[in-house]
């Protein structure tokens, strides 16, 4: 059986292998950056069909953020946004036969996770300044500063693992299922995981909303983001 | 087959089996008591599905940590060949 840690390289231009799940999120980029410039070509104030749906997926996104961070949305939207899309698409770019998802594999997680924690610590200069960013660390107390420092790094790493785990073993289990029982069998299973990709993508965005959240620092947030830091 | 493949595979079934108890009970209470509050206070319904999911994959996470370290037992193995 093929280890789910290693990654098929298709090309290599020079030194650089181009593997699969590469070459699958370029496709999602360049997907996502045709379908984002054709719909919002020719903006009006009277919007179209295509233009109304995505008036409702921005605003929900906006509402989304402004509830869990408690701060004005506009500045974060974009990378949270983004995020949530990509990751959802990546996840269920599953039911295309003969491609599996990028974030099955640890490398695209790794980035994803690593966008996130240089989010964090830009939005939380940029709102609190330098040294007010350092000083969040010594939160409670200046007792917790070696436990925050250590939690800003592990929850990086919970945030790589939990993507990577869930999607990759969906994809395992169904190639497993499918070797032992054959066509059409595990098609209950890959609904499962398409479902499993939604929650994963709704959880990486909105746990990446209270990292940031936390470190900008809305009204009353150690109380309100304590309970999710894992 | 070589004992050293056969110990692995046989911890990566006992990471993965054990590891998998502590989360199963705690997403049974989780659920169990977002049940309960939304039985009491219907309106408040989204909010409480939301935080049971986020909390939900939280708690999953401990039980992937175990199935990850079980693939790498199984396939990342560094005494393995």
């Amino acid at each position: 059986m093929r280890s789910p840690l290693v990654a098929k390289t298709v090309f290599s231009i020079g030194p650089v292998p181009i593997t699969e799940p590469v070459l699958v999120t370029w496709g999602l980029i360049a997907g996502l950056v045709l379908l984002a410039y054709l719909a919002t070509r020719r903006l009006s104030l009277r919007p179209g069909p295509a233009q109304a749906a995505l008036e409702v997926v921005v605003s929900t996104a906006q509402s989304h953020i402004a509830e869990t961070m408690r701060v004005a949305p506009a500045p974060y939207v974009a990378l949270l946004g983004t995020l949530f899309a990509f990751i959802l698409t990546a996840n269920w770019s599953t039911i295309v036969p003969g491609i599996e998802p990028p974030t099955a594999y640890l490398e695209t997680d790794a980035a994803l996770a690593v966008i996130v924690f240089v989010a964090v610590i830009y939005y939380g200069i940029r709102a609190r300044g330098f040294v007010g960013y350092l000083k969040t660390f010594a939160e409670p107390t200046a007792l917790m500063v070696p436990l925050n420092l250590i939690a800003t790094f592990t929850r990086t790493f919970s945030l790589i693992v939990r993507l990577f785990g869930n999607v990759m073993s969906g994809v395992f289990i169904v190639g497993i299922v499918l070797s032992l029982a054959g066509l059409l069998v595990p098609i209950p299973l890959m609904a499962l995981e398409l479902l499993i990709g939604a929650v994963q993508a709704y959880i990486f965005t909105v746990l990446a909303m209270v990292f940031v959240g936390q470190a900008v620092g809305g009204a009353g947030s150690p109380e309100r983001t304590q309970g999710s830091l894992s | 087959m070589n004992w050293l493949d056969l110990v692995s595979i046989i911890a990566a079934a006992v990471a993965v089996s054990f590891g998998a108890i502590g989360p199963a009970l705690a997403e049974g209470r989780a659920v169990a008591a977002a049940m309960d509050a939304i039985a009491r206070q219907p309106e408040a319904a989204g909010t409480i599905s939301r935080t049971l999911f986020v909390g939900l994959a939280m708690i999953e996470t401990m039980a992937i940590y175990c199935l990850v370290i079980a693939l790498l037992v199984l396939f990342a193995n560094p005494f393995i060949r």
